[in-house]
């Protein structure tokens, strides 16, 4: 992660990361034995937002809650632990800020119908311009 | 005194584009005015100011006049000379001022060269880049003034983002500018076409040129700010959804779409509201690109100006601007009909077809990109990232890329599907073949997909050579063959990437070897060096490609000291399957070194292919503009000898 220095020791100094001033977790910087295992962390490890750089994935971040976060999804993917069921809790915990794959609710459910009222805006232009246009 | 002069350019530009936004609209009223034969020459004088205007910038910065308050913000007697003239652009007011230098560079050349459209439609033009112009003058000396001065003048300056401070991204800006501003030209063409009610084949060339410039450019910033991101931040990955990624990749759809609609009204007369609609939007794309960017609204990596009150000044630009266009489009479209007409199967309609799903894409991208905005703004905090946009854009770029394979092949206006089946048979048994193979291989379903269609369009992209005697090819079709290869080539790198990279974090001790892939790599040394502004930790890495000869690699952790930041320079490894990519981390408390370690096959496919797409939009304009000129030379040639004859 690239930011200076001072902001990240100011940021790690707020309450919301307390817990995140224990010494380097074990699976930080580690992957997991099993081979199988670590590609499903990897996966969902890149499709969660960092919280304290905003732009990162927790899997490209180097900032100490980052690490953290890894270490848990790694640990819980080594119990044997659901991705999806991994995401949930954290988005219990953090927010849905957290999560890179918005889950359908009723604020973001215009984003999952776009696809499909999209589609069909289609369809009908092309339609129109057929049936009108038949040569 | 260079700073005043350069202000007093400025103003005095602005003043000649009000004149030019006057007599421009003048002359549509009443042709026969004393100012309509000074319209043109307005637009070549613009040019030539701001042009010095922006000289006298560069000139600033390159002498480090730390009395201009923009010289002081981001620039510092110690940095290295690149960055110093890079500097002049590399931040908000620097880079609006190059925004005005290409638009009114780009109107002196309209004023200059174009003799094709009708006279009037061809005034209208400049007077609505004059307008467009007149917004961003605004912007400049009212709001952010590049040669604003300090007083007393401090004794150093701030220095420049330590990130921006690459050779490649000295020249990622302006790339992406010229391919905004060259969508300002085709939108000025398109109002203009529509205030005249002109809109026709002869418009159609007239744009053409400009709407495929630009789009040469935007394919190229995106390929370069692709390939920058992938190894200046370190995180091996080249394509991140960011909100700044996707204000460039925005355009770039709609002047796709726009590009190839206007090849159809160029050559068929067909589709002709649709394109002056495209035209529109993709001005449009181009102003929220540099709203999100410029204003500050997104916090990411890349939005390095931060400035809230700028950015409500570039949403009203926007809104006057797109707003007017569409008001004159609505009041217009009902006297511009759609042209000629053509059937199901034929040329146009696969290119109807892809231009709609080019459209949706762009829907996509547009929603997923302002949303969390939008529940910002409703007080809810929401990500929208990869896996979002994959599967909501994939919708429609897969039955879009089978239809830009099949769609050259076709004929204009009407064809059969009977005619074209026997070229089809070989790629789609090549694309089961594949498909099947990698199936077996246990390959996920994207990534399959996308080498099997990969595979499919390069050979389907060839097709129309077929039958034809190489050297009689025009350069056009050259273009368009070559632009759909790389598409399949770069689609290719993108399906490779995810499907066979493979990553290694470890812990290593000097001395020690690890794996990656078929690499071994042998951690040599750890040692500290200095730049001209940072000092480093350097490792030297020994790379051995399945046990044969070694490579050096020498990753580093820098620190900079102007302002202060750390930032990894990975070190790469190409061969001609793929790039070893090495990053050094942090050391442990046991004296181990991180390494972070990436073996990618034929990841450089990516932006192999994405420079094949622009090389194939320069084969096309390079065509375009000599048949162009011939036709000039010949026009002029027989001017000449009617003279000649009347004299006789």
């Amino acid at each position: 992660m690239k930011r200076a220095v001072i902001l990240a020791a100011l940021l790690a100094a707020a309450p919301l990361l307390a817990d995140s001033n224990m010494p380097a977790a074990a699976y930080a910087n580690v992957q997991l034995e099993d081979p199988a295992q670590e590609v499903k962390a990897e996966a969902l490890m890149e499709s969660l937002r960092c919280l304290q750089c905003q732009g990162q994935s927790i899997a490209d971040s180097d900032a100490q809650i980052a690490g953290d976060l890894r270490n848990q999804v790694r640990l819980r993917i080594k119990a044997g632990e659901d991705p999806e069921a991994i995401r949930a809790w954290l988005i219990d915990k953090y927010g849905d800020y957290v999560s890179y794959a918005p889950r359908v609710t009723g604020l973001t459910w215009p984003l999952f119908a776009a696809p499909f009222a999209l589609l069909a805006l289609a369809a009908l232009l092309l339609r129109r311009r057929f049936t009108r246009s038949a040569v | 005194m260079i700073a005043t002069a350069g202000l007093a350019a400025l103003w005095f530009a602005a003043a000649l584009a009000v004149l030019q936004l006057f007599s421009g609209f003048l002359a549509l009223r009443q042709p026969d005015n004393p100012l309509t034969p000074v319209v043109r020459p307005l637009a070549m004088a613009q040019a030539g100011l701001v042009a010095f205007a922006f000289l006298c910038l560069i000139i600033v910065f390159v002498q480090t006049d730390l009395s201009v308050a923009l010289v002081a913000a981001n620039s510092h007697s110690a940095k290295p000379m690149l960055y110093k003239v890079a500097g002049a652009w590399g931040n908000h007011e620097g880079s609006m001022l190059l925004w005005v230098t290409i638009m009114a560079l780009a109107g002196g050349f309209v004023a200059l060269l174009e003799k094709r459209l009708p006279e009037p439609t061809l005034l209208a033009t400049l007077g609505s880049q004059a307008f467009v112009s007149l917004g961003f003058y605004a912007f400049l000396l009212l709001a952010s003034n590049p040669f604003a001065r300090l007083d007393p003048v401090p004794a150093e300056g701030n220095g420049l983002n330590p990130l921006l401070q690459d050779p490649g991204l000295a020249f990622h800006p302006p790339t992406l500018y010229v391919g905004y501003v060259g969508l300002s030209v085709a939108f000025s063409f398109a109002v203009g076409a529509l205030l005249t009610r002109e809109v026709s084949p002869n418009f159609a060339r007239a744009m053409r040129p400009w709407v495929l410039g630009a789009w040469i450019f935007l394919t190229l910033g995106i390929t370069a700010g692709s390939y920058w991101a992938y190894y200046e931040l370190g995180w091996g990955g080249w394509w991140f959804w960011d909100p700044v990624e996707n204000a460039s990749l925005m355009p770039w759809l709609a002047a796709t779409a726009l590009l190839h609609s206007v090849s159809v009204l160029a050559s068929r007369n067909a589709l002709r509201a649709w394109t002056v609609m495209l035209g529109v939007v993709a001005f449009a794309m181009s102003m929220v690109g540099t709203f999100l960017v410029r204003s500050g609204v997104l916090t990411s990596v890349h939005a390095f100006a931060v400035d809230p009150t700028k950015g409500t000044f570039i949403l009203a630009l926007l809104a006057i601007n797109i707003g007017a266009a569409f008001v004159i489009f609505a009041l217009r479209a009902g006297t511009v009909s759609e042209g000629q007409r053509f059937a199901i199967v034929s040329r146009e309609s696969a290119l109807v077809f892809n231009n709609v799903m080019l459209s949706a894409v762009l829907g996509i991208v547009l929603l997923g990109t302002l949303y969390p905005l939008v529940a910002e703004a409703m007080g809810a905090q929401v990500s929208v990232g990869p896996p979002y946009f994959n599967p909501a854009t994939a919708v429609f770029v897969v039955p879009m890329l089978v239809v830009m394979g099949i769609g050259p092949l076709l004929r204009w206006r009407r064809d059969k599907l009977g005619r074209i089946k026997h070229f089809l048979v070989l790629p789609a048994l090549v694309l089961a073949g594949v498909a099947i193979w990698l199936s077996l291989r246990g390959v996920h379903l994207m990534p399959l997909l996308g080498i099997a269609l990969g595979t499919m369009l390069l050979m389907v992209a060839l097709v129309p050579l077929k039958g034809r005697r190489l050297r009689t090819v025009t350069l056009p079709l050259w273009g368009m063959v070559v632009a759909h290869f790389g598409i399949g080539v770069a689609l290719l790198g993108i399906a490779c990437d995810s499907a066979f990279s493979t990553e290694k974090l470890v812990a290593a001790r000097v001395g020690e070897t690890v794996s990656v892939g078929p690499w071994l790599i042998r951690l040599g040394r750890i040692e500290p060096i200095t730049g001209p502004n940072w000092t480093a930790l350097e490792a030297t890495l020994n790379a051995s490609y399945g046990g044969g000869s070694t490579s050096e690699l020498k990753p580093q952790a820098r620190s900079f000291w102007t302002p202060v930041q750390q930032t990894n320079e990975s070190a790469i490894l190409t061969r001609w399957n793929g790039q070893l990519y090495t990053v050094l981390g942090e050391e442990a408390e046991d004296g181990r070194w991180q390494l972070r370690l990436w073996w990618k096959p034929f990841v450089t496919l990516i932006w192999l292919g994405g420079a094949l797409v622009a090389l194939g939009g320069a084969l096309a304009l390079l065509g375009r503009v000599l048949s162009d000129l011939r036709r000039f030379i010949a026009i002029d040639k027989i001017a000449y000898r009617r003279q000649q004859q009347g004299r006789l």
